[in-house]
């Protein structure tokens, strides 16, 4: 099999034995790598019903068969777990250049077992792999363990690395590679740092073996040219990056403001792409292989950094009544040192804010910090309290949902299935509200990026305020995303390439025969497996929903006014279009279609 | 009547931010492009007060209209 290195390492960190694997073929095909083999191989081997933080739970960092080839973009690796905040599936995906980093060194994926009885790091320079003592690295900040990392081995070997706040197991913690690179979401860095494992650091040489070498520059070819003339990754995301998004879905007034109390922001213009650009940004930076290059170096203090993107600059903005960007560019910074995913740390913040200006929450506990709305002078060094989860920070470090329902309003949290939703008020574009609803990791906005055809016309402009037709939309939405999250490119390639295009790449680098259609049901196979883990795990249907405050109450002003989101209507009609029964179970019939009866 | 017009992105390089616009009764968004000096085949998304409206759609007096070039995100 091409397109795979058809190894993997499998590591036990409680007994320190190292073996190579050799992939399964079928599972291969069946689920193509990245998310998809990630989450097969995952249910194959650990109890559904397992604590995350168990030594018999394990974490997998999987890449697909286009990371590191010459595709576009190709540059992701998918973290595979239980999730400790969500109690889903956890699949984190990252870029950067690690995931390509690890198939040079001749693995598709690493499966990470046990727990090291002291704190440890992993080395992998092709064929050699050890486990070595990281108890000079335990407490420190990313920047720090990456540098130290990279001159204790090989300067120019790729690190991914926990921060404080995965050693300290707050369930918003993430993985970082590349120091500002994050598989960021549903807690992977505490499962990390459960197993006493600081960083992943990769070095390899080896070339990966395509199928079809010169299909493999035809289908590039005729991939860079659509990247290169569509307007949203020829020249809006270099340009302004993610951030460019403030603005438009300010003007569409479901840009949330003060934990989902408002849906528009007056001062959105001060957090926006174009000031960003204007005000901050050093230059545009790029993952391997890619042409788009979304992300941004900026200006902080006297040195520069990783700049925020869109969902970011919406947690530590707007859902905080905050318009410095100044300071959430040192608040992003923070989150990055301490290993913190953004849009949790956020969105809890929100919340707690929320329930101080109810008077739940009182000054006595916060050790002299504020917790208002508008006020930024405090969020960095909350990100600091949550990574070292001193006083208040602590309960921060839960995230939304377990710190809401401490002071007995769990219904006040933004969370669906109790992670924290992206920055998009579902009131106001009802199939991305389906989406966050449904996303078997739950409130995710990329699992199904609905925004796309409800705002930003790709590929079609849909009535985002309209419920009929969103559940199909959704529905192929969620079935290609999961196709290309298991391929290893990056989502944003699919704003120019379709379905067909995927299909070629797969093709000319494994050597498979897949068309759009057979791409799509290779998606949906994916995504039922997910649904099925998930219910095995103990998650409920009814937790196919979205928080009360988005089903009942209609936004009150701007441009999305007197709407709420009609989950109501959608949810049927998405069971029936993805064959599942009323209550969202897959049917026997579904899953025998899909070959995952 | 008067609109106001709100630029994003490239579209402000060498034109404005937000700038209130005259143009007689009755005229549609077309005739607002042209008055702005944008292509209407340059224009992504173009809301009227916040929604999703079409070149052709016709303009009220005090509409707000905002004006972005193909742009993305997620
Ligand atoms: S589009 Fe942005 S996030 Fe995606 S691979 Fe390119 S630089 Fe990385």
């Amino acid at each position: 099999m091409r397109g795979y290195t058809c190894k993997y390492l499998r590591i036990n960190l409680t007994t320190k034995e190292i073996k190579v694997e050799f992939l399964d073929k079928n599972n291969a095909e069946n689920f193509i790598g990245g998310r998809g083999l990630g989450t097969k191989m995952y249910m194959d081997e650990v109890d559904p019903k397992i604590d995350p933080f168990s030594p018999d739970n394990k974490i997998l960092f999987v890449t697909g068969p286009v990371t590191g080839i010459s595709a576009p973009a190709g540059s992701r690796y998918m973290v595979i777990t239980k999730s400790p905040l969500s109690g889903t599936i956890a699949s984190s995906n990252s870029g950067g250049f690690w995931g390509p980093e690890l198939k040079f060194a001749g693995y598709d994926l690493i499966v990470l077992e046990g727990k090291s009885e002291k704190p440890a790091y992993i080395y992998v320079n092709n064929e050699h792999v050890e486990i070595r003592d990281a108890s000079h690295l335990w407490g420190e900040v990313v920047s720090k363990t990456t540098d130290t990392l990279k001159e204790e081995t090989d300067p120019r070997a790729k690190v991914l690395t926990i921060g404080p706040a995965g050693e300290n197991l707050s369930l918003i913690a993430g993985i970082m590679n590349e120091k500002d690179r994050a598989a960021g979401r549903s807690g992977v860095g505490a499962v990390m740092g459960s197993k006493n494992l600081k960083a992943i650091v990769v070095r390899g040489t080896q070339k990966v073996e395509v199928f079809d070498k010169d299909k493999l520059k035809e289908t590039y070819k005729v991939a860079l040219a659509k990247i290169k003339e569509d307007g949203i990754t020829g020249s809006g995301l270099p340009t302004y990056g993610t951030a460019v998004l403030v603005n438009i879905i300010n003007e569409a007034g479901m840009f949330p403001a003060n934990n989902f109390q408002k849906s528009s922001f007056s001062n959105a213009e001060d957090i926006s792409g174009e000031t960003l650009a204007e005000k901050h940004l050093i230059k545009n930076t790029a993952c391997y292989g890619c042409p788009i290059a979304c992300g941004r170096l900026v200006h902080i203090g006297d040195g520069e950094g990783g700049g925020p993107e869109y969902e970011t600059i919406w947690a530590f903005g707007s859902d905080l009544g905050i318009n410095d960007l100044g300071e959430i560019i040192y608040t992003n910074q923070m989150c990055n040192e301490m290993g913190i995913d953004t849009i949790s740390a956020g969105s809890t913040l929100a919340v707690a804010m929320e329930l101080y200006q109810m008077g739940l929450i009182k000054d006595e506990e916060l050790d002299g910090l504020k917790l208002e709305f508008g006020d930024s002078g405090s969020m960095t060094e909350w990100m600091k309290r949550i990574g070292l989860k001193e006083g208040f920070g602590a309960k921060l470090a839960m995230g939304s949902y377990r710190l809401a329902e401490s002071y007995g309003h769990s219904e006040l949290s933004m969370t669906v299935k109790k992670l924290e939703m992206p920055a998009y008020d579902p009131r106001g574009v009802q199939g991305q509200g389906l989406n966050y609803a449904t996303s078997n990791r739950g409130g995710c906005h990329v699992r199904g990026y609905m925004i796309s055809p409800e705002i930003l016309a790709h590929p079609e402009q849909l009535d985002r305020f309209a419920t009929e037709g969103k559940a199909t939309w959704t529905k192929i939405f969620q079935d290609l995303t999961a196709a290309i999250d298991s391929l290893g490119f990056c989502l944003f390639t699919s704003f120019a390439l379709g379905a067909d295009d995927y299909a070629a790449f797969l093709n000319a680098a494994t050597g498979t025969k897949h068309d759009a259609a057979s791409l799509l049901k290779a998606g949906e196979r994916i995504y039922n497996l997910e649904k099925l883990y998930n219910l095995e795990a103990g998650v409920k249907p009814e937790e196919d929903t979205l928080p009360p405050r988005l089903l009942n109450d209609a936004i009150e002003e701007g441009a999305s006014k007197g709407m709420v989101n009609k989950l109501d209507i959608l949810l049927p009609e998405y069971y029936s279009e993805r064959g599942w029964d009323e209550k969202g179970i897959p049917t026997e019939s579904k899953l025998k279609e899909l070959g995952i009866d | 009547m008067v609109i106001e017009v709100r630029l994003f992105a490239t579209f402000r390089i060498n034109r404005f931010k937000i700038k209130k616009i005259e143009i007689p009764e009755g005229s549609i968004c077309k005739e607002l492009l042209y008055i702005v000096g944008i292509d209407h085949n340059d224009v992504s998304i173009l809301m009227i007060n916040g929604i999703h409206s079409n070149v052709l759609d016709k303009l009220k007096d005090k509409d707000i209209v905002s004006l972005f070039p193909p742009v993305g995100g997620g």
